[in-house]
C-alpha cells in the first residue's frame, strides 16, 4: 500500500504492507520516540495522537489512517523547547527508565487540553492505559498536577 | 543532617528530559544497516529429547541466512546468570541442547532478512521429540523416582553442594546455638508454611540486543543489560571469542528489576553476528518475555519458632524449598539471601537453623528479581513475628523495637551465611529502624486502626506491619570502578562501569563527584557501561551501585581534587597542603588568592609541566550495610467477595543519607507497587503440561494508576559512615514488605492467616470460609 501521513506536521509518503501497524510505520520512519512494549495494546508505550485522539498505535493498521495527522511526543516538546508536562515530570523525578514516559506525556497532554484542573482521580483515569513498572506512578501523578498548575499560572 | 552542596538535593536526573522528549535511544531505537533478524523455535514439551530435527526447509527459505540448533553451535556449559566469575550458579545450560527442559526452552534459531521470513522459516523446522515424564512439583523434585532434568556433565564452578542426579540445584545449611534446646526453653510454638509464586519482572522495555561488526572486524553488542561486563565475558567464553574482540555497549535501558541480569540473548546475536559477519538483531515479544525469559523463583517456606510467654524468641528454624525451574540461574544465591538477608533482623535469637534447597523442575527458569529471595522469605518471617507478638500480648511495633538489630550490634548470621561460602562478619553502623517504625506508625494511624476491625458493610479494615533489611552489595565480591578526566572549561568526563538501568545512577554518580570537587553535577559528562571506554563494574544488581560504585567515584574524585590542588597551589605559589577547594576554585583561606578550575586545566594542559588531570579508582567493600524499613498496609477485606482492597501503604525507609531524595523515593514507590501487585494478583498460570498460559498484560495484570492505594514514603534521618556521603542501598528493599504487611493487615481485619500468594479473591474467600468467618 501507499499513503500520505502527516507525522508531527510533516508530510510523509510511505509505502507499506497491508498488515503494518501505525506503530511499525512510525518507527520505520524514524519515530523511535514511539516505543513498543507489547504490540498488543496493553502497555500504552506506543500511544500517539491520531487526528487528535489518543490511540495505541500498535492497534491501528496503517492502512486505516492514510491521510491522518499523527502527533508523537516529539511534536509536543523537544529537548530545547520542552512542554510543561515534560518539564514537570522531570522536575518531580517522575522519569526513571523513561520507556513509558513519551506515552505518559501524550496521555497527560490530552487530559490537560480538555481539563486544565484535573483531580488526582481524573489523572489516574487518564493515565490508566499507560503501564509503568519503575515509578509506582506516585511522582507521575504529582508531575501532571505540577504541569497543570504551571500551565494555569502562565495562562 | 549534614551540610552538603549536591548530596541530599533533588538534582534533576540527567537523562530525564531527553527521555521525556523521546530523544534517548534504547536498544530497539538504533538504526542498523540491513540487519538479520533472529527468531527462536521453542519447545512445546516440558521435558523431551530431540530425536531428530530437520531444518532443511527452513534453510531453503529465501531470505534465511542461518539456522542454528544444538548440532551446529558451541556446546559450552555455562550459566546465563550475569554474576561475577566464577559464577555461583551451576553450569547447566547450553546455547542449544539436545534435551529440552520446559515449555519454552530453546530448540532452534533462524536468522533471516526480515522478522517475517524468520518466523516463516521457524514454522518449517520439523522436530521429532521423545517425550519424557516431567516434574512440576518442587516438593517431589528430590524424590528418588522423580524425573531428572540434568545429566552428569552439569557442574557447579565453585565448591558448593550441587547434585543434578537428585535435581538438587543448590543447598545451603547454617545453624548456631541448639535448635531443640531453644524449643525446650520456649512456652509457645509456631509452625507455618507459606508459598510464593512465579512472577515476571515486566520491565516495559522487552529484552533485546543487536550485534554489529565494526570497521576492524571486532564485534560490538548493544544490549538491554544490567551487566555489560559479565555479558562480554560470558559471550567470549561460550562462543570462544577473545574478550578483546568484543565490545558491549549499554544504551538506555527500559527497566531491569533483575530480569536483565541474565545473559541469554547476547550469545545468540554474538554467534550469528560473528558467523555471518552481518548485523544481527533480536527483540523479544512480550509473550517471550513472560514465557521464555527469567522469573522470580517460587518458594515454599516453612518457619518453626519457639518463644517464651513474654514474646522472646528462643529458636528459629527456617526451611526454604526454592523452585529454580529448568535451569539453576541464581539458584544458590537467591536461596542464600532467603536466610542471609532475613535472619539477622532478629539478632538476639540464640538458636537458629536455616536449610535452603533449590530444586529443578520442568517449569520456567528463575533468576534475579528485586528482593532476591528476601521477598519470598519475609512473607513467613513477618507473619510469624506478628503471631508471636499477638500471642505474647505485645504490640508488634514494640516487639520489633525490642528485638530487632540495632546500631552497634551484629548477628551471627552475617558471619556464617554468605553467597556460596561463609559470610562476612559485620557490625551495624547505622540502623534507623526505630525511627521508621515510629514515623510509619504515625503515618498509617496505627493506634486508631490496629485491632479496631472498623466495618463498613461487607468491608472490614485492618492494618499490618512488616520490617525488613537488605544489603548494599556483596561484601568482598562486588567491585566497581570509575575514571575521570578534566576539560578546559572546568568540566569533567566521568566514566563509570556502573549500569544505569533507569534508576538514576548516572545522576547519583555525578552528584557524588560534584560533592567532592565542590561543583555542580552538571559539570560532569557521564558515560557509563561501555566495555571499551569505561572501567569495570559488576553491574546493576545486589543493591550495589550506590554503595560500591558510588564509593569508587568518590575515591576517584578525591584523587582528581589532589591533582587540581597541586596545580592550583603551583599557580598561586602556596603550599599544597594549605590549598582548599570550593565552588570550582582552588584558594588559600583568608586571602584573595584563588584560581578557577578552568584556569587550572588550561595551565595543566598548555602552560607548564603539561599533563592531563585524570584519575581512576576502584572500590570493593568489606561490609554490606543493610538498609531497613518499616512498611505498613491498611486494607479493607471484602468478606462478601474475598477481595483485599489496599487503602494506604506507608514505607518508612532507612537508606542512610539519601543522595537524591526524589530518586530514592522513586525506588521505594516502584518497588512497593510491584510488591503489592505481586501480593494480590501477579502469577503464572500453568496448563497441566507446564505451559505458561497468561503471557500478556491482559491476563497477567500489573498495577496501573487506578489500582493505587494512597502511598506514603518516608526517608529516615540516617548516615552510614562506610558509604559514599552516608549512603546505603535503596533499590531492592521496599519490595519485601507488601506481602507480609498486607497479610498481617488481613489478619488484623478478619483474624485469618494467609499462606499462599497471590492473595486473589478466590484464595481469600476460601480461607474466610475455612476459618468460619463466612458461611
Amino acid at each position: 500500500m501507499r499513503g500520505i501521513f502527516f507525522i508531527d506536521g510533516i508530510e510523509h509518503e510511505v509505502e507499506f504492507q497491508g498488515d503494518v501497524t501505525l506503530l511499525e510505520l512510525l518507527r520505520e520512519a524514524g519515530h523511535t520516540d514511539v516505543k513498543a512494549g507489547c504490540h498488543t495494546g496493553e502497555c500504552g508505550a506506543c500511544v500517539v495522537l491520531l487526528d487528535g485522539e489518543l490511540v495505541n498505535s500498535c492497534q491501528v493498521l496503517a492502512g486505516s489512517c492514510i491521510g491522518a495527522k499523527v502527533l508523537t511526543v516529539k511534536a509536543i516538546g523537544d529537548l530545547h523547547n520542552p512542554h510543561p508536562i515534560q518539564k514537570a515530570l522531570v522536575d518531580v523525578g517522575a522519569v526513571q527508565c523513561g520507556f513509558c514516559t513519551p506515552g505518559i506525556v501524550l496521555a497527560a497532554y490530552v487530559l490537560l487540553k480538555d481539563n486544565p484542573n484535573p483531580t488526582d482521580d481524573e489523572i489516574k483515569t487518564a493515565l490508566d492505559g499507560n503501564l509503568c513498572r519503575c515509578t509506582g506512578y506516585v511522582k507521575i501523578i504529582e508531575g501532571v498536577q505540577l504541569a497543570a498548575k504551571r500551565m494555569n499560572d502562565n495562562a | 543532617m549534614r551540610n552538603f552542596n549536591n548530596i541530599g538535593k533533588n538534582v534533576r536526573k540527567i537523562d530525564s528530559l531527553s527521555l521525556a522528549t523521546g530523544a534517548e535511544r534504547f536498544v530497539d531505537d538504533f538504526s542498523i544497516d540491513n540487519p538479520l533478524h533472529i527468531k527462536l523455535l521453542y519447545s512445546p514439551h516440558a521435558h523431551a529429547v530431540i530425536k531428530s530435527i530437520d531444518t532443511s526447509k527452513a534453510e531453503a527459505t529465501e531470505g534465511v541466512a542461518l539456522v542454528l540448533d544444538y548440532r551446529n553451535t558451541p556446546d559450552a556449559l555455562h550459566t546465563t546468570a550475569g554474576q561475577g566469575f566464577p559464577e555461583p550458579s551451576p553450569y547447566d545450560t547450553r546455547i542449544f541442547d539436545k534435551k529440552v527442559r520446559f515449555v519454552g526452552d530453546r530448540v532452534a534459531l533462524v536468522a533471516a532478512e526480515t522478522e517475517e521470513i524468520a518466523e516463516e522459516a521457524i514454522a518449517k523446522i520439523e522436530v521429532e521429540y521423545e517425550i519424557l515424564e516431567p516434574i512440576f512439583d518442587p516438593e517431589h523434585a528430590l524424590d528418588d523416582d522423580a524425573p531428572k532434568l540434568h545429566g552428569g556433565d552439569a557442574y557447579a564452578p565453585i565448591p558448593v553442594e550441587y547434585d543434578p542426579s537428585r535435581n538438587l540445584a543448590a543447598k545451603v545449611e547454617m545453624s548456631f546455638g541448639n535448635l531443640e534446646k531453644g524449643f525446650t526453653e520456649s512456652d509457645m510454638k509456631f509452625d507455618i508454611t507459606v508459598r510464593t509464586q512465579y512472577a515476571s519482572h515486566c520491565a516495559i522495555e522487552p529484552h533485546g540486543a543487536f550485534g554489529v561488526i565494526d570497521e576492524r572486524g571486532r564485534m560490538v553488542i548493544y544490549t538491554a543489560t544490567q551487566v555489560p561486563f559479565h555479558a562480554r565475558r560470558i559471550v567470549a567464553r561460550t562462543l570462544d571469542i577473545p574478550i578483546r574482540d568484543i565490545r558491549v555497549v549499554k544504551p538506555r535501558i527500559g527497566g531491569g528489576f533483575g530480569g536483565k541480569q541474565e545473559v541469554f540473548l547476547e550469545q545468540l546475536v554474538g554467534l550469528v553476528t560473528w558467523r555471518t559477519k552481518r548485523s544481527t538483531k533480536i527483540i523479544l515479544t512480550r509473550e517471550e518475555v513472560f514465557a521464555n525469559a527469567r522469573t522470580r523463583h517460587p518458594m515454599r517456606t516453612r518457619m518453626r519458632v519457639g518463644a517464651k510467654a513474654d514474646g522472646e524468641i528462643t529458636t528459629i528454624d527456617l526451611d526454604c524449598l526454592m523452585n529454580t525451574g529448568a535451569y539453576g540461574s541464581h539458584a544458590l544465591t537467591v536461596l542464600s539471601n532467603a536466610g542471609g538477608k532475613v535472619l539477622p533482623l532478629l539478632n538476639k535469637v540464640e538458636n537458629v537453623h536455616f536449610l535452603g534447597q533449590s530444586v529443578y523442575t520442568n517449569l520456567p527458569v528463575g533468576g534475579a528479581y528485586r528482593g532476591y529471595g528476601a521477598t519470598q522469605s519475609y512473607f513467613a518471617y513477618n507473619q510469624v513475628i506478628d503471631m508471636v507478638a499477638r500471642a505474647a500480648n505485645v504490640d508488634v511495633l514494640d516487639f520489633f523495637k525490642k528485638w530487632a538489630i540495632k546500631t552497634g550490634e551484629t548477628s551471627e548470621v552475617f558471619r556464617v551465611l554468605g553467597e556460596g561460602k561463609e559470610g562476612v562478619a559485620q557490625i551495624i553502623r547505622s540502623c534507623g529502624l526505630e525511627e521508621c517504625i515510629d514515623k510509619g506508625a504515625k503515618a498509617i494511624g496505627w493506634s486508631d486502626k490496629r485491632g479496631k476491625h472498623i466495618r463498613n458493610g461487607d468491608k472490614i479494615k485492618g492494618v499490618g506491619v512488616a520490617c525488613a533489611m537488605q544489603g548494599s552489595g556483596i561484601p568482598k565480591i562486588d567491585m566497581g570502578a570509575a575514571s575521570m578526566k578534566m576539560n578546559e572549561d572546568g568540566s569533567f568526563n566521568l566514566y563509570i562501569g556502573a549500569t544505569d538501568i533507569g534508576t538514576g545512577s548516572d545522576t547519583i554518580m555525578a552528584q557524588i563527584a560534584g560533592e567532592v570537587l565542590g561543583i555542580s553535577p552538571e559539570k560532569f559528562i557521564v558515560l557509563s557501561s561501555d566495555t571499551d571506554l569505561t572501567p569495570f563494574d559488576v553491574g546493576a544488581y545486589a543493591s550495589s551501585t550506590t554503595y560500591i560504585s558510588g564509593e569508587a567515584v568518590r575515591k576517584c574524585a578525591i584523587e582528581i581534587a589532589k591533582q587540581i590542588k597541586a596545580v592550583g597551589a603551583e599557580m598561586l605559589d602556596i603550599p599544597i597542603e594549605e590549598a582548599e577547594i570550593e565552588n570550582g576554585r582552588v584558594f588559600l583561606a583568608n586571602t584573595d588568592k584563588s584560581v578557577s578550575y578552568e584556569e587550572i586545566c588550561y595551565h595543566a594542559m598548555y602552560s607548564h609541566n603539561q599533563h592531563q588531570i585524570a584519575a581512576y579508582a576502584s572500590h570493593f567493600a568489606d561490609e554490606s550495610p543493610p538498609p531497613f524499613f518499616a512498611q505498613f498496609a491498611e486494607v479493607d477485606v471484602d468478606i462478601a467477595t474475598g477481595r483485599i482492597i489496599p487503602i494506604k501503604f506507608v514505607s518508612a525507609v532507612d537508606c542512610g543519607q539519601p543522595l537524591n531524595p526524589r530518586l530514592a523515593e522513586g525506588q521505594v514507590e516502584g518497588a512497593v507497587v510491584n510488591g503489592i501487585a505481586y501480593a494480590l494478583w501477579e502469577e503464572y498460570i500453568f496448563s497441566s503440561k507446564g505451559k505458561m498460559m497468561n503471557p500478556r498484560f491482559w491476563d497477567y495484570k500489573i498495577y496501573n494508576t487506578r489500582d493505587l492505594p494512597e502511598m506514603v514514603t518516608i526517608l529516615a534521618d540516617s548516615y552510614e559512615e562506610t558509604g559514599p556521603f552516608g549512603a546505603k542501598s535503596v533499590g531492592e528493599i521496599a519490595i519485601n514488605g507488601p506481602i507480609p504487611a498486607i497479610a498481617n493487615a488481613v489478619f488484623d481485619a478478619v483474624g485469618v492467616r494467609l499462606f499462599e500468594t497471590p492473595f486473589t479473591p478466590e484464595r481469600v474467600y476460601k480461607r474466610l470460609r475455612e476459618e468460619g468467618i463466612i458461611e
